[in-house]
């Protein structure tokens, strides 16, 4: 079928009447974290309350994606009354719907002045807890597949490309490369099969952040994923996700079938004459399978291992053709970017880094959960305002970015606005989004050796830096928390990071050193009571029972 | 995997390679596109050390110990897989690449055990050439050496993990030339094996068609044959050049 812009603009009239039917509208978050505390019983609970009472015409009770609130769930919002229920159970369904009729306030009234709320700026998470994720009619609703339509009929692939490059959107996978250039590239690559994968392998531990908008609006990604492939010329894409996404693997193959059946993927889209397959590949789980050319030999069924480049995926990519690679949350930009203009964006954030940043925000802070900030934004308000603070009177002592390639950045620069630049100079990177404060209770040398087990254990193997020396710097660190290191031991690491940032193949290796490297910087004192006094000034590793060397 | 330039030229109707000037050490050069950063040094007898390079084989990058310095970039790359570009001016063999490759062989003597006094290879090992070259004299680190058991179930071949550096020349030979595909890699990271078959003892092993190739291309005493003794295992370092000519000339 061809879908004609009067039937989508029909579709989202359709939703928009259904949904102004209800008086009372109840959103049940359905993602992963609040599901694994029990959402779907608070949901069936809710439904069962509201059928018992004959209340179907009126309250609508409904499964949407994360609501961000992670730490509190599972959360029920009233979203017709900016209400928001934390930590329910099944047994609260009747009071919730009790409280939709009364005016009596509860404690949940005013959801939208929370600062944890009030202070986000939502893009990528805009349909985020507003959206069944399941039904495409609701994001249509939400003006979901205008851009893509607009794309197809209204602009050149060129135009399309020349708006990216002016939102100055940068990739939101890692390392911040200018979107708009890659796209250029790969449209200037001699070959005309081309590729566009998204990359949904997300492996940075306590990062959530690709994971939630998949299982909460899947269709935002697809969207992004088509405009790029017209842009491009691409008649085939791929979306690499972990396998231990289950939920996001089942939204998004929901999705991607409901978009072929109405006609917005597969063949002659939109009556364009523009086709384009999108198939989904599972991963394994491996860290390194997120690397772009690992991910890349992993889709053409080798092992996940890197390789050099250049040649860069642009020029020689998926089966050696140009290839575009994204992360998830960079599409997710795409669909607003068209809608509301490049002009928009980038009045967004700040000079060298335009728009917002989805952050999990994790550790020892009193709200935890996926929060969306501008660019620019200080870690102050992250921190204090959004997640309220340290909990139990604890003190502020750190806040890890980046993941395994970050690093961690000490109280004095709790001011700086963050973007790619700032977190660079300070010695960490954006990454992709992961946030871990701290407090006094860690330590900062065994925070070192805790990324430095995981770049081990997911070092691939291929090259003797990264596989050799992320082990042996590993086992230097638990020589220090375990009090048996010299002031020899800590030269010979410094000289190690170096090496292993410098001669590794790929970017793992190549950045393992980072946390070390980081906390060597701000907390060398720390370093130097393990070592002299075999002391931990945090009190977290333990010395006694492994003075004399097992 | 296979990202040689011949098939990057087999792609298409590209144009027959440039040829390029470039600089390296000092020295001004020409060579081809299509040519590695490697092979232009080798023609013009500039040295650079490699372990899991092996001409006629595909490239790995994997060793790291033929990395050169370019300028106008801070990271430096591997000659074995790096092309080169008009006008580049490289460096070989600077005090910082010597020392990187230096302890990089430091590492790889820290991972499995390479007491070359009890080798079959020993006086013939390309490690022990590396170590001797590059001026490795002691090991920093905590030895990992894990205990890795050997495989004699080979009636005509040993192999002896302990002495692998997974160049995983073993792994290329086979699949590329005898194309028999008998080994692979198990595992990842430090815990990365190289096996056969399935991680099936040698000698049961269902594909292996005993043609030794993977012996003759090892670099160290892991692979050798049976009935050697310390130092007694003098591998055909030319054989595989050697052979791939025959094939070629064969095909002409
Ligand atoms: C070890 C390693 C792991 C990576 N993991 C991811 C990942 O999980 N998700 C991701 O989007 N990018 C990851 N990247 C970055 C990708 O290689 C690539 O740069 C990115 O997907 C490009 O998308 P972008 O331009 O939209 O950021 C990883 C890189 C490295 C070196
Ligand atoms: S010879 Fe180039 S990486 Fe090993």
């Amino acid at each position: 079928m061809t879908l004609k812009h009067k039937d989508l603009q029909q579709i989202a009239a359709a939703e928009e009447q259904r949904q102004q039917g209800f008086q009372h509208r109840i959103h049940v978050c359905q993602a992963a974290g609040c599901l694994s505390c029990g959402s779907r019983e608070v949901q069936e609970s809710l439904e069962q309350v509201v059928a018992d009472r004959e209340l179907e015409q009126e309250v609508q009770v409904k499964g949407v994606g994360c609501l961000g609130l992670c730490s509190a769930g599972p959360l029920v919002a009233v979203a017709s009354a900016d209400r928001l229920y934390q930590g329910c159970a099944p047994t609260d369904a009747g009071s919730i719907v009790d409280g939709l009729t009364s005016t009596a306030k509860t404690d949940a009234d005013g959801a939208g002045t929370l600062p944890f709320f009030s202070k986000q700026h939502k893009i990528v998470l805009e349909n985020c807890g507003s959206i069944d994720p399941e039904r495409i009619e609701e994001y249509i609703a939400a003006e979901g597949y205008a851009a893509l339509y607009t794309v197809l009929r209204e602009m050149t692939p060129a135009e399309v490309i020349e708006e990216i490059t002016r939102a100055g959107l940068r990739g939101r996978g890692g390392a911040g490369y200018p979107t708009g250039l890659k796209w250029s590239t790969v449209a200037k690559a001699l070959r005309q099969t081309r590729y566009v994968i998204c990359n949904a392998d997300e492996g940075d531990p306590g990062a959530f952040m690709d994971r939630s908008v998949l299982e909460s609006d899947p269709h935002r990604v697809l969207e992004g994923i088509a405009i790029a492939a017209y842009a491009l010329g691409a008649a085939q894409g791929f979306i690499y996700v972990r396998a231990e996404y289950p939920l996001a693997v089942k939204r998004l193959r929901k999705a991607i079938a409901q978009a072929e059946r109405l006609g917005i993927l597969g063949k002659n889209i939109c009556n364009s004459g523009f086709s384009f397959d999108l198939q989904l590949r599972l991963g394994a789980g491996a860290f390194v399978c997120g690397e772009e050319t690992a991910l890349i030999a992993s889709i053409e069924g080798l092992p996940g291992k890197p390789r050099p480049r250049p040649p860069y995926p642009a020029e020689s990519g998926l089966k050696g053709c140009p290839t575009l690679i994204n992360n998830v949350e960079t599409f997710a930009n795409i669909a607003p970017i068209i809608r509301r203009g490049s002009d928009w964006f980038a009045a967004i954030g700040t000079e060298k880094s335009k728009g917002t940043k989805v952050f999990a925000l994790a550790g020892r802070v009193c709200r935890t959960g996926l929060i969306e900030v501008p660019m620019g934004t200080s870690l102050t308000e992250i921190v204090f305002e959004i997640g309220g603070g340290i909990p139990d009177q604890g003190r502020f002592k750190a806040v890890q970015t980046g993941g395994p390639s970050g690093g961690c950045i000490p109280e004095q620069y709790l001011h700086m606005g963050v973007d790619y630049e700032s977190l660079a100079q300070v010695g960490s990177i954006m990454g992709s989004g992961g946030m871990i404060v701290m407090d006094q209770s860690s330590c900062m040398v065994d925070v070192a050796r805790f990324f430095m087990e995981f770049c081990m254990s997911e070092s691939c193997g291929k090259c003797v830096p990264c596989r050799v020396g992320t082990t042996q710097l590993h086992a230097l660190l638990s020589k220090i928390t375990q009090g048996r290191a010299t002031p020899g031991d800590l030269a010979t690491m410094e000289e190690l990071c170096d090496l292993v940032k410098n001669t590794s193949l790929c970017g793992l290796g190549q950045t393992a050193a980072n946390p070390v490297l980081s906390t060597l910087r701000y907390f060398r004192d720390e370093y130097r009571a393990h070592i002299d006094n075999q002391r931990c000034p945090a009190h977290h590793c333990s010395m006694a029972t492994t003075r004399e060397r097992p | 995997m296979n990202h040689s330039p011949a098939s990057r030229n087999s792609q298409e109707n590209t144009p027959p390679p440039r040829i390029l000037t470039l600089q390296i050490d000092g020295q001004d050069l020409s060579g081809r596109a299509d040519e590695t950063i490697l092979e232009i040094a080798r023609q013009n007898k500039i040295h650079i050390p490699t372990l899991c390079r092996l001409d006629g084989l595909s490239g790995h990058g994997g060793c790291r110990l033929c990395l050169v310095e370019i300028s106008g970039q801070n990271r430096p790359v591997p000659a074995c897989l790096t092309y080169p570009q008009e006008g580049m001016v490289i460096s070989t063999a600077s005090q910082r690449l010597q020392d990187y490759r230096r302890k990089i062989l430091e590492l790889l003597f820290s991972e499995r055990n390479h007491v070359c006094a009890v080798c079959v290879s020993n006086g013939h090992c390309e490690l022990q050439e590396l170590a001797v070259e590059l001026g490795l004299s002691h090991v920093r680190y905590e030895y990992l050496h894990p205990r890795l058991e050997v495989d004699g179930s080979h009636a005509r071949f040993i192999r002896d993990p302990n002495r692998c550096v997974l160049c995983l020349r073993c792994v290329r030979v086979c699949a590329e030339v005898e194309g028999a595909h008998t080994w692979d890699v198990m595992g990842r990271g430090i815990s990365s094996r190289v096996i056969t078959d399935l991680n099936q003892a040698w000698g049961s092993s269902q594909s292996c068609t005993a043609c030794g190739k993977c012996v003759q291309v090892c670099p160290t005493g892991a692979l050798s044959e049976k009935g050697t003794s310390v130092a007694e295992m003098i591998k055909h370092r030319h054989f595989l050049p050697q052979l791939l000519a025959m094939r070629t000339n064969r095909r002409e």
